[in-house]
């Protein structure tokens, strides 16, 4: 870690008064910071903080309507960044300057092979004198970023490669011309967590290694704690606090910084064993000033009430899923996938249960097999009384009152052509509810006001709200018709830490207050060591292990969960002291 | 990929046995019985039973079913029941008349509209992109037979650059061949190629928003560069769905255009044949109109699976 280096040399990047405006709207405020060579930052704030336009402008690449205003300088390179025109800036892009984007599958074209991709953004440059040596160059770079047999990886396309091995492609396009500075925007926020690791590591590696500037993007504060050496926190556009990440993770001084930290940090709860929110943060005590009051209530999960377990609401036997996928060869076999390979759990009543593992696990075939929205292939599965395998549409009706699911993707769950009170008065609709409409309004009120929406929000649609409040939304209409299971499949991923927050505390109250079951999907360990009292570790559509979930937390058997644990990144962990 | 397309090829087989099937019931399912047309109003129930005999329509349906159908794999279409002539070298006459006019149209179209989409994409919100998308909207209202009158009156009326109307196989007279095609063919690219600027347009603006683009950009290749290197063949997928559609409706929808130009066209022949209670000649031609539309539909089908990787595997998960 090189600080305190005080040489006076020009700085790698060197930015002034950074504004950015839509129209009269601003977006992002005088941002001023400079950066040494080799220097890696953290840029930190939520969805519409202004975190990526920065990133956007400092490329070159704002759209159209957005006007970047102050100065940017680039060692070596004369003109201000902002006003050197699009010409001297493509010689920058790609060749100075590069950047990793998050969504690794849509920032890949789709119709042209790996190889060539990498391959292009050397031979934009000319920093290899033949079509044949970059091509050898790229599947080099491929190696480096330690894909697996390079050379087919390079004739690959795209969707033929898993999503972290897609982020290592981007990668080693955006250092293939080995780069001053990399940008990199949200690189692991779309990767499963033990690949996310992985990623961090590569990226953390490859810039050392190079000596190359990181200006690293990110709403998750234990990925910077990781990665970085100084933080920036912007809020609505404008810088609130920099400095070491010592200082910002210990002693934060602006309240946001505080509050910010206080909802990324999970493993610890207010006195009433809610997580802390935005609006609870002045009582949250940063980690790493929490050494020994750390074994009490505050470093697991919060104590609760033991409700008796009742019995068996959900039992499944043996289930297995298999899917055919097309032929690869003309009369060769239909090669089988299998979803679910003899998975067999009972969870009674009352009880909270969070399914783990990552994409491809089987965790959301599972799901769908629970909820009557897919069959299995073989074995069964009784949930609140009813047997879904076999089942007509008709016979699944009391299953459909019984459970309901609240979506990972609040924006796409929600038709957007319909009213929230039409949205949340749905599953009063299902035959063999006696309400009228004057009784569904009065439930559709009822709900909102329990999730903690305005009564107006009723009439409104969908895109009216925030992410956290579509997720809200959900939640209201999962639970209007007082279902006595709720599944929630990756509930908090698509949303802000702060709002993550608040959204898990309204559901472990909703849980307590309707006495539901909760069966709970996530990738992310720690959400659900805050939520669930049980686990189900999964696995290439296995059971790999189940139990407690503190002790397996603490205590894991499986090597698969071991590694799932050591994977996911903790705030408090990535700052404790190295072992 | 191979696989695929054997697929295809396959599912074009049983699409065309099914077509055959379904074009022979629905003939029969008319009113009118061939010989008693053919016979006229006055004839005696002796003459229609004898002409019934002579066409072989008095046959059971399969038997007539598979006469007609083996006819096929041999290219004879049968003896027209009202001109009392063989089908088959007239209609491919005609299917080689409306081939050439409707592949040339298409290809001016696209010649048009891949460039001048392209570009009202590219300058959306500039006027000369708002420019092409209003003219393509003009030119949608504009009806082609119109384009055509307007076009002989102005190019071989007053200037008489070009003859009026008529057709000449290439094989008799080619310059003159080319001569009669100029028109026509720009009459039908006109509207033709309206429609497209609009779908072009909109699958550019598509890609323009995506994010493997803006990835190019970040690579340091010019807006241009970007998008003619990574957007365009993204971009053809849905612009070669629009083609196919068009280029089948155009076989048939060419006919007012023929009627214009006066070209002997398998529309025109159409027309005349279902006005003539011309059963089979109607048959024939609508069997080959179900026949190249499945090929254009192969055609695509193998592009598609050329152009995007992704058809290529299919390794969707089926139920």
């Amino acid at each position: 870690m090189s600080q305190g280096n005080e040489i006076q040399e020009e700085p790698l990047l060197r930015v002034e008064n950074l504004g950015i405006t839509a129209g009269d709207t601003p977006l992002v405020t005088e941002l001023s910071f400079s950066m040494a060579s080799g220097e890696r930052i953290g840029l930190i704030g939520e969805s519409g903080s202004g975190k990526s336009l920065t990133a956007t402008a400092l490329l070159g690449l704002l759209p159209d309507e957005l006007t970047p205003s102050g100065s940017a300088h680039l060692r070596g390179f004369a003109p201000d960044l902002f006003t050197a025109g699009d010409k001297a800036m493509r010689g920058l892009r790609g060749d100075e300057i590069s950047m990793v984007f998050q969504e690794p599958l849509s920032a890949l074209n789709p119709l042209m092979k790996i190889g060539a991709q990498v391959a292009e953004v050397m031979l934009v440059h000319r920093t290899v004198p033949t079509r044949a040596a970059a091509q050898r160059r790229a599947i080099e770079l491929l190696a480096s970023v330690k894909i697996p047999d390079p050379a087919q990886a390079a004739g690959a396309y795209p969707h033929q490669l898993s999503g972290g091995q897609r982020q290592r492609v981007m990668i080693a396009m955006a250092l293939a011309n080995d780069p001053q500075l990399l940008l990199a925007d949200e690189p692991t926020t779309a990767l499963d967590v033990t690949v996310q690791s992985q990623v961090l590591e590569l990226i953390s590696a490859q810039v050392r290694e190079r000596g190359t500037g990181l200006l690293f993007i990110t709403h998750d504060l234990a990925v910077v704690a990781n990665m970085c050496t100084r933080v920036l926190v912007l809020n609505k556009g404008r810088l609130v606090e920099s400095g070491d990440i010592e200082k910002i993770f210990t002693a934060p001084a602006h309240p946001y910084t505080r509050a910010l930290l206080a909802a990324s940090d999970i493993s610890a709860t207010d006195a009433r064993g809610r997580l802390f929110t935005v609006d609870t943060a002045a009582g949250y005590v940063p980690p790493a000033l929490r050494t020994e009051v750390a074994k009490g209530p505050a470093a697991g999960a919060p104590e609760r009430s033991v409700r008796p377990a009742g019995e068996a609401l959900i039992t499944a036997t043996n289930l297995d899923r298999t899917y055919h996928r097309a032929r690869t060869r003309a009369f060769g076999p239909r090669p089988v996938v299998k979803a679910l390979d003899d998975v067999s759990f009972s969870i009674a009543a009352g009880e909270r249960v969070g399914i783990v593992g990552e994409s491809g696990s089987g965790k959301s075939t599972l799901l769908r097999i629970l909820a009557g929205l897919d069959a299995p292939s073989t074995g069964s599965a009784v949930v609140a009384g009813t047997e879904v395998a076999g089942a007509r549409e008709a016979d699944l009706a009391p299953l459909r009152r019984q459970l309901q699911i609240v979506f990972q993707d609040p924006m796409g769950s929600l038709d957007p052509r319909m009213k929230v009170s039409d949205i949340i008065a749905e599953p009063l609709l299902v035959p063999g509810q006696k309400l009228d409409a004057r009784g569904r309004e009065a439930a559709v009120h009822q709900m909102l006001g329990l999730v903690g929406l305005e009564p107006e929000s009723a009439s409104r649609y969908p895109h009216q709200f925030s992410g956290g409040q579509r997720q809200r939304i959900s939640i209201a209409r999962a639970l209007v018709n007082r279902p006595s299971i709720l599944v929630a499949d990756e509930p908090v991923s698509a949303l802000d830490v702060s709002v993550r927050a608040q959204v898990l505390n309204l559901i472990a109250d909703l849980v307590d207050e309707y006495a539901l079951t909760l069966l709970m999907v996530s990738h992310d360990l720690s959400v659900v060591r805050h939520l669930c009292e049980r686990v189900i570790v999964m696995k290439d559509g296995r059971i790999v292990e189940s139990g407690d979930t503190e002790q397996i937390y603490n205590d894991p058997v499986h090597p698969y969960t071991a590694q799932l644990v050591a994977s996911s990144l903790d705030l408090a962990r990535e700052l404790a002291p190295n072992p | 990929m191979l696989v695929r397309i054997a697929g295809n090829l396959a599912r074009f087989v049983l699409s065309l046995l099914a077509a055959t099937l379904a074009v022979f019931a629905l003939m029969r399912v008319l009113p009118g019985d061939p010989a008693a047309i053919a016979a006229g109003e006055n004839a005696t129930p002796e003459v229609v039973a004898g002409l019934a005999k002579q066409f072989g329509t008095d046959r059971p349906l399969p038997v007539q079913y598979w006469d007609w159908f083996s006819g096929l794999w041999r290219g004879d279409f049968g003896v027209s029941y009202v001109t009392r002539t063989d089908i088959s070298p007239l209609v491919a006459d005609k299917v080689q008349v409306s081939l050439i006019l409707v592949t040339l149209a298409m290809a001016l179209a696209l010649a048009i509209a891949i460039p001048a989409g392209t570009i009202a994409a590219v300058r959306h919100n500039k006027p000369s992109g708002a420019v092409i998308a209003a003219a393509s909207q003009l030119g949608i209202a504009v009806p082609g037979f119109l384009l055509g009158i307007v076009l002989v009156s102005f190019f071989a009326l007053r200037l008489g650059w070009l003859p009026a109307n008529g057709w000449v196989a290439p094989g008799v007279d080619f310059a003159g061949f080319l001569a009669r095609l100029v028109l026509p063919v720009i009459a039908l690219a006109g509207v033709q190629s309206a429609i497209l600027v609009r779908y072009v347009r909109s699958a550019v603006l598509e890609v323009m928003h995506e994010d493997y683009l803006r990835t190019a950009r970040a690579k340091g290749l010019s807006p241009l560069g970007a998008l003619v290197r990574h957007g365009l063949r993204n971009a053809a997928i849905p612009v070669l769905t629009v083609t196919s559609v068009q280029f089948s409706a155009l076989i048939i929808g060419a006919v007012v255009i023929e009627r214009v130009f006066v070209i002997p066209g398998l529309g025109s022949m159409l027309l005349s044949a279902v006005g003539n209670r011309d059963l089979l000649t109607v048959q024939s031609v609508v069997m080959v109109l179900v026949a190249i539309t499945l090929v254009v539909n192969l055609l695509v089908d193998v592009l598609y699976t050329i152009v995007d990787p992704r058809i290529r595997a299919a390794a969707q998960g089926e139920r």
